[in-house]
């Protein structure tokens, strides 16, 4: 066939797809849609797709209990690439296409705020499983999550490092300065750590990018902490820990959900005994997290679920109670439902949105072993 | 041109007026359309996936300047796009504060995008006036950037602007992403002087909470306006001199051409489209983010000027269309296929796979791109020669 003409058809074909796949009517007897945008492809893809799975196994249970309201529920996922861009046009699909009551999304903060400022412009309600920047709620009466916020995050590792088993008198930390993640929860550490009595000792920073730290770890072990905060994700956590150890220091590290993965276990022994604060563990012994685990683990051939998956889960759940208690399935009303939400009994702990639609709930800490993590205690918010 | 205009004594005035002001005119005339009939009659997503489309053509197609038409590669344009976003966002934020007292919305008609609702107000209002300036200090800081990389670096042949753009588009990344928190109280920002306040763009978190101003009036305005630019200059002594440059430099320097002069100006010049489209994008998504903004979103836009040709407009306009249509379209292709798919066998989604190798294949069938230098327009008119 001649070239031209292929090109020609399969733009032609594409044009046709477009047509197709968008005119769909909303229906009102149909199912109730959901929508869902998340990072199902990139550098950040599992976060997406362990959201996702948690989302749509706490969907297909409420449809096995009957649907909502008389009518089944339905997800709609749409990829973003893990692109602030795209998760504004995903939005907006889900909204303006789809005709979806309520969406669901995103793990990073940056991808929140775009789509979250969509649903607020439309008037559709969204819940964020775990963007723990406090500006993803600022932006309106629509938007909520069921994760605790960067601030607390802080608290927590403040809080656990003073007391058992740690007992930490003095505290260096090393955060990543390009990273509104990482500064802010060393803001709130060195706040509530020395407002616990405690003495931090340095605050070293680094760069997005880097991988050699030895300088900054040089310094703390200087200035010799009972424990070190770093604050950072995971990728860095792995080379900190690693030339820490090659340095001599052998004082337990201590950071946030950004630690959160399975790579962990590439630092080998280096991370043996550090402690991290988490949104889940499953096994904390609780029976709501243990009956999760189980029926995630059938459902999933023996994975074992991350605290992603548990926060997308939590999320799918409080909505959809949330719809069962609204009036009607209106923007307003299902936004009010929302935010009146007390004591929801979620597998990443009781939930209740506050004021400011945040979710006030305990963290875990957990501690690693052989890349492991395992459950130590749970930390409450402050009264 | 000119002979012609001189040749007819006065009424060259009028017929120059008329050239010269006639693109204005059909390009206010094709955003009008497409906001007062197009976007009624497609509805808000399409509406949406429009006004992405017409920033995509704006970024191919003044990268086809450099790139295309001159022949330099240069692989750092979402720098300038970061640069005119960040630009135009601290103008109409900050300026929104210090003018209404809130960064938000107060344009007019133009600026309202239908789906959000009934809109009651002005045709034009003060944040129209804010938001049209924003654009052009946008596509202005983007435009000095340009030049000041430019000058030194376009003296360089070949592979040294690319490893120079790269370089700067990552240093504007950088930069952005280490300024201060943003101030969201209007006393806090009425407080702080101006040079201040442009250190304060938001940071690693991004900048967050602009106004939207961006519909499909404005962008294809400026679409309409960039293709104009882009095809007379084509046509004109500056874009023979920029084509000589890229068929062979040494030949054209003998021929009395100042390479590097010319260079520059086509850098110059595509950076400022550059930032204007940053500036729509910013209003558009209502928050820009330089993370997102790196080398990876610079190929996304070279990509489209190859596969549409190098040096063809409508060729890299069309790339830009089919480039950011076939995203849209696969976004649900994984999951209708695994709808028929028990849990354990579900597929991993499949979309950026087919979008590679769409492209791979399309490399493959027509490396030249879709029309290679030349035009749409010329196959009607094939091998006639333009009448001087």
């Amino acid at each position: 066939m001649d070239r031209r003409r292929w090109c020609g058809s399969v733009l032609g074909l594409g044009f046709v797809l477009l047509g197709v796949g968008c005119e769909r009517a909303p229906d009102d007897a149909g199912p109730i849609l959901i929508g869902h945008f998340a990072s199902m492809t990139g550098s950040e893809a599992t976060w997406g797709v362990s959201t996702d799975r948690g989302v749509r196994m706490a969907v297909d249970e409420a449809n096995a209990e009957g649907g909502v309201r008389g009518r089944r529920l339905k997800v709609i996922t749409y990829d973003n690439q893990g692109k602030q861009q795209e998760s504004a046009t995903a939005v907006t699909r889900l909204i303006t296409q789809d005709k979806v009551v309520a969406v669901l999304g995103e793990v990073a903060s940056s991808r929140s705020i775009a789509g979250g400022q969509v649903a607020q412009r439309f008037g559709v309600p969204m819940i964020s499983p775990s963007s723990t920047n406090p500006k993803v709620t600022e932006i309106g009466d629509m938007i909520s999550r069921v994760c605790f916020i960067d601030p607390f995050q802080g608290y927590a590792c403040a809080k656990f490092a003073r007391g058992e088993p740690l007992r930490a008198q003095k505290a260096a930390t090393l955060y990543n300065r390009a990273q509104i993640y990482s500064t802010g929860l060393n803001e709130t550490f060195r706040e509530h750590f020395a407002k616990l009595g405690g003495t931090i000792t340095t605050e070293q920073a680094y760069s997005d990018g880097d991988t050699d730290f030895s300088a900054q770890l040089t310094n703390i072990r200087g200035t010799a902490p009972d424990v070190i905060f770093v604050p950072g994700y995971y990728t860095e956590v792995i080379n900190i820990s690693v030339q820490a150890r090659r340095l001599g220091i052998t004082v337990p590290l201590l950071g946030g959900d950004g630690w959160d993965a399975e790579d962990l276990k590439n630092a080998g022994a280096a991370l043996d005994g550090c402690f991290f604060c988490n949104h889940y563990s499953h096994e904390d012994p609780r029976p709501a997290v243990q009956e999760f685990v189980r029926k995630y683990k059938a459902l999933e051939g023996g994975r074992v679920p991350d605290g992603m998956a548990a926060t997308g889960y939590d999320a799918a759940r409080l909505l959809i109670d949330a719809m069962r208690r609204a009036p009607s399935l209106s923007g307003k009303d299902l936004a009010a439902a929302i935010a009146a939400t007390k004591d929801f009994p979620g597998v990443t702990g009781v939930i209740t949105i506050d004021a400011q639609r945040n979710a006030r709930k305990p963290a875990v800490i957990l501690r690693l072993q052989g890349g492991k993590p395992s459950f130590v205690t749970s930390i409450d918010p402050p009264e | 041109m000119s002979a012609a205009a001189h040749r007819d004594g006065p009424p060259a005035v009028w017929a120059h007026a008329w050239r010269s002001g006639a693109p204005l005119l059909v390009a206010v005339g094709v955003g009008l359309l497409m906001h007062f009939a197009v976007q009624p009659a497609v509805g808000a997503f399409k509406a949406r996936v429009l006004v992405d489309i017409g920033i995509n053509v704006i970024l191919a197609v003044s990268l086809t300047l450099v790139n295309g038409f001159t022949g330099q590669f240069s692989i750092g344009h979402a720098g300038f796009m970061a640069l005119g976003g960040y630009a135009a966002g601290a103008l109409s934020y900050y300026g929104s504060y210090q003018l209404f007292g809130a960064a938000a919305f107060n344009g007019g008609v133009l600026s309202w995008t239908a789906s959000q609702g009934p809109f009651h107000g002005p045709w034009v209002g003060g944040g129209d006036l804010l938001f049209v300036a924003a654009c052009l200090v946008g596509g202005l800081v983007a435009a000095g950037a340009g030049y000041l990389v430019g000058l030194p670096s376009l003296r360089l042949r070949g592979d040294y602007l690319a490893i120079v753009t790269l370089g700067f588009g990552e240093i504007v990344r950088v930069v952005l992403q280490s300024t201060q928190t943003q101030l969201s109280q209007a006393a806090e920002v009425a407080a702080t002087p101006w040079p201040l306040l442009t250190l304060k763009l938001g940071g690693a978190l991004g900048f967050i909470g602009l106004p939207f101003y961006t519909t499909l009036f404005w962008v294809y305005l400026a679409v309409a306006l960039t293709l104009t630019v882009a095809i007379r200059l084509k046509r004109s002594s500056y874009g023979r001199a920029f084509l000589a440059i890229r068929e062979d430099e040494v030949a054209a320097e003998a021929l009395g051409v100042h390479t590097t002069r010319y260079k520059v100006r086509a850098f110059v010049l595509a950076a400022f489209l550059a930032g204007v489209a940053g500036a729509l994008y910013a209003h558009l998504v209502g928050s820009i983010n330089a993370g997102e903004l790196g080398f990876q979103k610079s190929f996304e836009v070279v990509i489209m000027v190859v596969l549409g040709g190098m040096g063809s407009v409508s060729g890299s306009t069309l790339a830009a269309i089919v480039l950011t249509l076939l995203p849209e379209l696969l976004r649900t292709v994984t999951g209708s296929v695994n709808t028929y798919l028990p849990p354990a066998y579900e597929l991993p989604d499949l979309r950026m796979i087919i979008y590679s190798l769409a492209l791979i294949l399309m490399m493959i069938l027509r490396p030249q791109g879709f029309f290679g230098l030349r035009e749409i327009w010329d196959w009607r008119v094939r091998r006639r020669p333009r009448p001087a």
